[in-house]
């Protein structure tokens, strides 16, 4: 099974938070106020983070 | 699945009450430096985003309008507006226009010029608003400063809403002029702190 997970572009990201607030497992912090963090173990690639995102710098990658 | 609502979550009630405030008496335009200070304050001090992560009634306001109600078009703002040149450049325009309007309170302070009942939208029209002014218990500059100030908040809140309805909810984050500098401020703490 091929199992997705988020992944942030940090360069773009605006460190904004809706992401964390959207995700329905908190696997997502803001590093220090500057970009956002997945925490691939919690990620269960559902797409919130993704679809919520301002900048829209969010994308779903197949995890290795 | 729904996350557990803080009370922070409603903080949004604040921001709009505040802007209706404003078309009432418009020397409620001054409780407005909250919204400048404390993010200032939680990033310097503590080097974290959560003013905006969690405490902005201003973004949470975006996200009932745009997500909750729809009024959005949910789609990507366009690559120049999330880059480094618009949102630095917004950031020092938007400052620029910030001492413009500190000026032109130390002109009526200075009483070098009247007091202009007037809230400017968009740094360009100029909106009568003589209604909410009932005179001032303080000097004429008191005013209009209140006056500056709310033009500073109507005008983001009006950019806002169109980017909110163009692209997504809270497209104004990515722009926002706060959200730059306090993740500018973070991004300079950190720096001091790795070469220490
Ligand atoms: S929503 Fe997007 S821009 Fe905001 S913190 Fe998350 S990844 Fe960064
Ligand atoms: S894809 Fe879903 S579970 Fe993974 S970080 Fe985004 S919102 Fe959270
Ligand atoms: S970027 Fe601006 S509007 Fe968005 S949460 Fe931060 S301070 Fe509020």
């Amino acid at each position: 099974m091929i199992r997705k997970k988020a992944k942030v572009g940090t360069d773009e990201c605006v460190a904004c938070g809706c992401c964390v607030k959207v995700c329905p497992r908190n696997a997502i912090s803001i590093f220090k106020g500057i970009y956002a963090e997945v925490d691939k173990n919690l990620c269960v690639g559902c797409g919130k983070c993704a679809k919520e995102c301002p900048a829209s710098v969010i994308i779903l990658e197949e995890a290795v | 699945m729904k996350t557990k609502k803080h009370w922070y979550d409603y903080l949004w009630i604040l921001s709009l009450t505040y802007l209706i405030l404003g078309f009432f008496n418009i020397l409620f335009a001054w409780l407005g430096l909250l919204c400048f200070f404390i993010p200032l304050i939680i990033s310097l001090v503590n080097g974290s985003k959560a003013y905006c992560n969690k405490y902005c009634g201003r973004g949470q306001l975006f996200s009932i309008i745009g997500g909750n109600l729809g009024l959005s078009r949910k789609k990507s703002v366009p690559k120049w507006m999330k880059s480094k040149y618009f949102r630095y450049g917004f950031l020092i325009f938007f400052f620029a226009m910030f001492f413009v309007m500190l000026w032109n309170t130390y002109l009526v302070f200075a009483q070098a010029k009247d007091l202009s009942t007037a809230v400017t939208l968009l740094w360009t029209f100029k909106l009568p608003w003589q209604w909410a002014y009932h005179g001032t218990l303080f000097s004429p500059w008191v005013a209009q400063f209140a006056f500056g100030f709310y033009s500073v908040m109507l005008t983001s809140t009006v950019l806002g809403l169109v980017t909110m309805i163009l692209f997504k909810p809270r497209s104004w984050c990515v722009y926002c002029p706060m959200g730059t500098m306090t993740q500018l401020i973070c991004k300079a703490k950190n720096v001091t702190k790795s070469q220490k």
